[in-house]
């Protein structure tokens, strides 16, 4: 087997999942439970901002981060096939 | 038609519809039985994982816990959807690669070694039978409570009916089933949700209501006038530590349990695994952002309604009455002053209100049709059935699979495969019925602390094995063991009281930093990584045939064939 070509498509899978990573404990764990009480005092429609993040907010962000990283690596797949027609 | 003639009509409509769906899946071969012949669509995996995850409790208790704890029940609301992100991208789409039929089956191989196959092998079955017992007793509790039976009977009929379905389709039957599942109990949290969102807030979407109305400012204004905190005060029944070590236990946890896992071996390929994650988020988000709006509308509504009354002026509404004979909702004027008051002071407070009645009265609260009450039940039904299929298969599919065929008998043919398999969802059935019926005083405890458990064990061996080349048998064993242990001797320990009879203190306090037993799976699972990962640096690397694997499991089939491709052509 092609190693280096391996190798990349690792790496590059790697960066996509730090990335999403990253946003997945921003919203979950640092918006939603950390910082919950100086985001409370924003104001987000009728409820403090860090109550709706914690309880609606930080859920469609999970919902969209793994839809994300299905599409990104579709894309990341494509660059590293040969046989493009092939399904 | 009263409430109890329609009940009766939704669950057996439902229930037909159950079974017919089991008998047009049957299955003879063992792909077929373990992982639905690895050709379930995307989109109906994210359906089935979603129903298999929702149990009794999603549907029935989680909103009602919310209400009672405001911001700080987003710890489950976190916890169980921010586990899917972890799922999706570090673990779902390599198992699939990996192809096999179980969880042990990936420990086994990957560590190349029969007793981590058979350390897995007793995780994943003591993690699922003690939720699947809690899942009967759900099982149990809506049928005596919808239908009037017994809860032997209601507990008897749930045992007929997974059996027919688990027992004949095996995973295939057990998964359209759960698409079906699904769909009854989304419908059904879904209607009287958005009903009492249009009479509280003007808004028929509970997430819109929740934001574009000024019910939540209001429900905060009555709570500090009754003397309790804000509703959306952070940190009230747990401190900052502990609520971020509860949330990672239970993230973790969802991502290592094993009936979730084996989901995502009956899809097509790769690409169908990380999509079929986001739809199973998806359909969860669904139910999940619903919860926390119910929550806050049914505590604004139940103290609007009950609070500073008397007891004539509650006992005209009809529904106060139903449930007060359920025990689920009581009134005792202790101050003699005619009015009922509602205090943060349990000694003080004349209204003693169940977590569970959130959502089960909702509809009569809002004054919905009978038939609303009766879907309802179906609903509850259908989320501790689905839940109770998908985790009776996991302990059949361990015993059966990684037990007698991979290290009993491995020369036996698809036939007695099959067999076995089926005779072990029938003793399975046997021993969650047995539990729904007695049930250890502990059931309720322990299911809380599966995730823990599998946080401590699972979690991290799969990352590892997936991520690490150098990780090896010796670490992964080493690991399990301390992560396991430590969490089992902590909750045991700190929990003896309620689990062990006879003892009236537990063994010892939460030392370890004040943690509760409910969060020390993140501490576990700590302890896990850290020995796995310094026991394998000290001994040998894994043999060449296993780093195969792992560059396999990595490379989806697509891409695994360019790349061989690729070299051919140079």
């Amino acid at each position: 087997m092609n190693e280096e070509l391996a190798k990349a498509y690792w790496r590059a899978n790697l960066k996509v999942i730090g990335a999403l990573l990253s946003v997945w404990a921003l919203a979950g764990l640092i918006f939603g439970v950390l910082l919950v009480e100086p985001l409370n005092r924003i104001a987000f429609g009728g409820v403090p901002f860090g109550f709706w993040m914690a309880q609606q907010g930080a859920i469609f962000i999970f919902v969209v981060l793994i839809f994300v990283y299905a599409f990104v690596m579709e894309r990341v797949d494509h660059r590293f096939r040969v046989d493009k027609d092939e399904e | 038609m009263s409430v109890e003639v329609w009940t009766y009509l939704f669950v057996t409509i439902t229930f037909m519809l159950y079974l017919y769906i089991g008998w047009r899946a049957r299955v003879r071969e063992s792909a077929g039985f373990y992982v639905a012949g690895q050709g379930v669509p995307a989109i109906a995996n994210g359906a089935a994982t979603a129903a298999d995850w929702m149990s009794a409790a999603s549907f029935i208790s989680m909103a009602g816990l919310i209400s009672f704890m405001g911001y700080d029940g987003s710890v489950y609301l976190l916890g169980w959807t921010g586990g899917y992100v972890l799922l999706a991208l570090l673990l779902a789409p390599y198992l699939r690669k990996f192809g096999k039929y179980t969880v042990p089956d990936f420990v086994g191989d990957r560590y190349y070694s029969d007793v981590a196959r058979i350390i897995a092998v007793i995780a994943a079955v003591f993690i699922s039978i003690t939720y699947v017992a809690g899942q009967m007793r759900g099982v149990g509790i809506v049928f005596s409570r919808f239908l009037q039976v017994d809860i032997e009977v209601g507990v008897g009929i749930g045992m007929v009916i997974v059996c027919f379905f688990a027992v004949l389709g095996g995973m295939k039957g057990i998964t359209w089933t759960q698409v079906a599942q699904y769909s009854v109990l989304i419908v059904a949290f879904l209607i009287p949700a958005g009903a009492i969102s249009m009479r509280l807030t003007g808004w028929p979407v509970p997430q819109v209501g929740l934001v574009g109305s000024d019910i939540i400012q209001r429900l905060n204004e009555i709570q500090t006038d009754l003397g309790f905190a804000e509703y959306t005060q952070p940190y009230q029944s747990m401190n900052l530590l502990n609520m971020v070590c509860l949330t990672i236990a239970l993230m973790c946890g969802t991502a290592g349990l094993p009936h979730v896992i084996v989901r995502f071996y009956t899809v097509k390929n790769v690409r169908a695994a990380r999509f079929s994650a986001g739809w199973a988020l998806l359909f969860i988000a669904v139910l999940y952002t619903t919860a926390p709006a119910l929550a806050a509308f049914a505590r604004y509504n139940l103290i609007e309604s009950l609070n500073g009354k008397t007891i004539e002026d509650i006992h005209a509404m009809e529904w106060t009455q139903k449930w007060e004979k359920t025990g689920l909702l009581g009134f005792d004027d202790k101050n003699g002053d005619g009015v009922i008051t509602l205090s943060p002071d349990k000694a003080a407070s004349e209204l003693t209100i169940d977590a569970d009645i959130i959502v089960l009265s909702t509809p009569e609260v809002a004054g919905l049709a009978p038939w609303v009450v009766a879907l309802v039940a179906a609903g509850g039904l259908a989320a501790a059935l689905s839940t109770a299929s998908g985790l009776l298969l996991v302990i059949s599919s361990s015993i059966a699979h990684d037990i007698y065929y991979r290290l009993i008998n491995p020369a036996a043919d698809e036939a007695r495969r099959v067999l076995v398999g089926r005779v072990m969802v029938v003793a399975a059935v046997g021993v969650a019925g047995f539990f729904g019926v007695n049930p250890p005083g502990f059931v309720g405890e322990v299911v809380a602390f599966a995730f823990g458990l599998a946080a401590a064990s699972f979690f991290p061996i799969i990352l590892l094995g997936i991520f690490s080349r150098r990780v090896n048998r010796e670490g992964a064993i080493a690991g399990m063991i301390v992560g396991l242990g430590f969490t089992a001797t902590y909750i045991v320990g700190t929990q003896a009281d309620k689990m062990i009879p006879g003892l009236d203190a537990p063994l010892f306090g939460l030392w370890c930093f004040g943690i509760s037993a409910k969060g020390i799976g993140t501490v576990g699972m700590l302890l896990n990584f850290i020995v796995t990962l310094a026991v394998s640096a000290m001994t040998p690397k894994p043999p060449a045939e296993v780093t195969a694997i792992i560059d396999a499991v990595r490379l989806p089939d697509h891409v695994s064939r360019a790349v061989i491709l690729d070299e051919a052509t140079e």
